[in-house]
């Protein structure tokens, strides 16, 4: 585990000592900004909701961002090789990368408390949500993030990694909107693997197992794929 | 005899359907440092990765430390350095810094760790760019710094891959230097294609084109293998044509290749093989001579490395 705290600890210097994280952390602030403080000032409502609401979509094209470089950035420079000859398990490194782009996104999250804060000012707060929210934040994040360090770790190419990732989460963030049209045997399929099915529940203040479950299979298969696709070099 | 740290059995590796190494056996002992030669493209990197745990070998095995590469891997993996071709290292952190995560990667203590990487660092002479970015380096210094990486945690086995190129030849010195004391008590191995290197540095060669194994001894045993030797000649020939010259030459007895060089002007070079182990001198003096030639140097080569290389890479002969 030390190993993977290690790399975790590299990725995180990488990511605050390059403009990346800093880009991320400004358009997301401005598109969540424009969500809170456009439903605050112009429907006068003083909660989370249309901040809440907008987050599937949102991250499953920030935390691609954020992920894309994770592996395929090693991959392309050439220093996997120096990372992956050193007395180093492949599922130790996946994890270290996930952990680091975790703290990423968990600073992006951690700083919209703001808005829970300003709401507090404004009046009540209701507690329930906003608490299950902001976790219901973390687990989706965790569940696209996974996906991320996935897609990252298929090729040498950021871009390519990108567009992959997002596909994928843009995928199961579209699952809900495709029920309505769906056949009848495949919407129940539909709302188990849609993300914001899930995490509708939780962000009203429902921790319900099933779907923490649900996220955290998510992110365990695609981890554990990620770590397949290390492996893979090793293939005869 | 010392232990054997590196086995290497019939090592296969293929990629798609070129063999990048081909069948290939060979041991190093505690002590020795071995060089391993061939031209770009041969199979020495990809053997070295096979060897540090990169790459899986299709058939054969092999086994450092007495660990398999591919069942043991992490043993394996705790008992090497490497530095990889070109020098792959994360261009945002300083070298302090980089030295610092690769100890921690090696799980060394902190207080360890300190003692080496200023020990480490200092022989490898990093001190003066340790608060730098490595990005910012030149490309020697970088190399010093995956050299730095590889020794460490005092590795009981360096495998380095073309660890001296872009340096410039004063570092090349030094780096030679350093490999030369490593390998006192530790077991190296060196990829090059740059010949005066292996002389300098290492107690046994292999020598591995397209992917096979074609031969492996002492620099002096090698050198021993080839028989014959080259002799370089320029004479002026009052007027008689350069081809002309060369014909006559090419026709001596024992003679078994001659072929124009680049030379001083109003004179033509040569450069001569001989077949057997006679001295062609005397004959070459003659037919100066008997031409009317004046012979304005003659100079008789030993077979050298290069020649042995030459012969062993370029594919004219297929010995096994």
């Amino acid at each position: 585990m030390n190993a993977a705290l290690t790399i975790a600890k590299r990725e995180i210097r990488t990511y605050f000592n390059s403009p990346i994280a800093y880009i991320v952390v400004t358009v997301f602030m401005l598109l969540a900004g424009y969500l809170f403080f456009g439903s605050l000032f112009i429907e006068r409502q003083a909660d989370l909701r249309s901040y809440f609401n907008f987050q599937p979509m949102l991250f499953s094209f920030i935390v691609p961002a954020i992920a894309m470089r994770l592996i395929a950035e090693e991959k392309g420079g050439g220093t996997l090789e120096m990372l992956v000859t050193m007395p180093v398990r492949d599922w130790q490194i996946v994890t270290g990368k996930f952990l680091a782009g975790m703290t990423v996104l968990a600073t992006l999250v951690g700083l919209t408390v703001l808005y829970a804060v300003t709401v507090a000012l404004l009046g009540p707060l209701d507690r329930g949500p906003a608490i299950g929210g902001y976790l219901g934040l973390l687990l989706m994040g965790g569940a696209y993030m996974a996906i991320g360090v996935m897609a990252s770790s298929f090729t040498r190419n950021q871009i390519i990694a990108f567009i992959i990732a997002f596909a994928i989460s843009f995928a199961l963030f579209l699952f809900q909107h495709l029920i309505q049209i769906a056949p009848q045997v495949l919407r129940p399929v539909l709302s188990y693997l849609s993300i914001e099915a899930h995490f509708e529940s939780i962000s009203r203040g429902i921790i319900d197992t099933r779907d923490v479950i649900y996220y955290l299979s998510v992110m365990v298969v695609s981890l554990v794929i990620a770590t397949v696709s290390l492996e893979s070099r090793k293939w005869k | 005899m010392a232990e054997l740290m590196i086995q290497v059995e019939n090592l296969t590796k293929t990629f798609g359907l070129t063999r990048a190494v081909d069948d290939v056996t060979f041991n190093v002992r505690k002590g020795e440092v071995l060089g391993f030669l061939g031209p770009n493209g041969a199979g020495k990197s990809t053997t070295m990765k096979v060897l540090t745990c990169f790459l899986a070998p299709t058939a054969g095995r092999a086994k450092v430390a007495g660990f398999d590469v591919f069942d043991d891997s992490l043993e394996v993996r705790k008992r090497l350095g490497y530095l990889p071709e070109d020098t792959p290292l994360y261009k945002d952190m300083s070298v302090l810094e980089y030295l610092q995560f690769a100890a921690a990667m090696r799980g060394m203590t902190s207080g360890d760790s300190g003692k080496r990487i200023k020990e480490v660092g200092g022989r490898c002479g990093l001190h003066e760019v340790a608060g730098k970015l490595i990005g910012e380096l030149s490309r020697g210094y970088r190399q010093r710094v995956g050299l730095a990486q590889a020794m460490l945690d005092n590795p009981d086995i360096l495998i380095l891959d073309e660890p001296t190129s872009g340096l410039d030849p004063n570092q090349i010195v030094e780096i030679r230097q350093l490999i030369k004391e490593v390998g006192k008590e530790k077991t190296v191995i060196l990829s090059t294609h740059i010949l005066p290197e292996v002389q300098a540095t290492c107690s046994r060669i292999l020598i591995i084109s397209n992917g096979k194994l074609v031969a492996d001894g002492t620099p002096d045993e090698l050198r021993g293998r080839e028989k014959g030797s080259r002799y370089r000649v320029v004479v002026a020939a009052n007027g008689t044509k350069q081809e002309a010259v060369k014909a006559r030459l090419a026709g001596l007895k024992g003679v078994s290749r001659c072929e124009t060089a680049l030379g001083e002007e109003g004179a033509h070079t040569f450069t001569l093989d001989a077949a057997g182990d006679e001295d062609l001198r005397k004959l070459l003096f003659r037919a100066a001579v008997d031409n009317n030639w004046i012979l304005l140097e003659l100079h008789r080569e030993a077979a050298s490395l290069e020649t042995v290389f030459r012969n062993l890479t370029t594919g004219e002969e297929t010995k096994s």
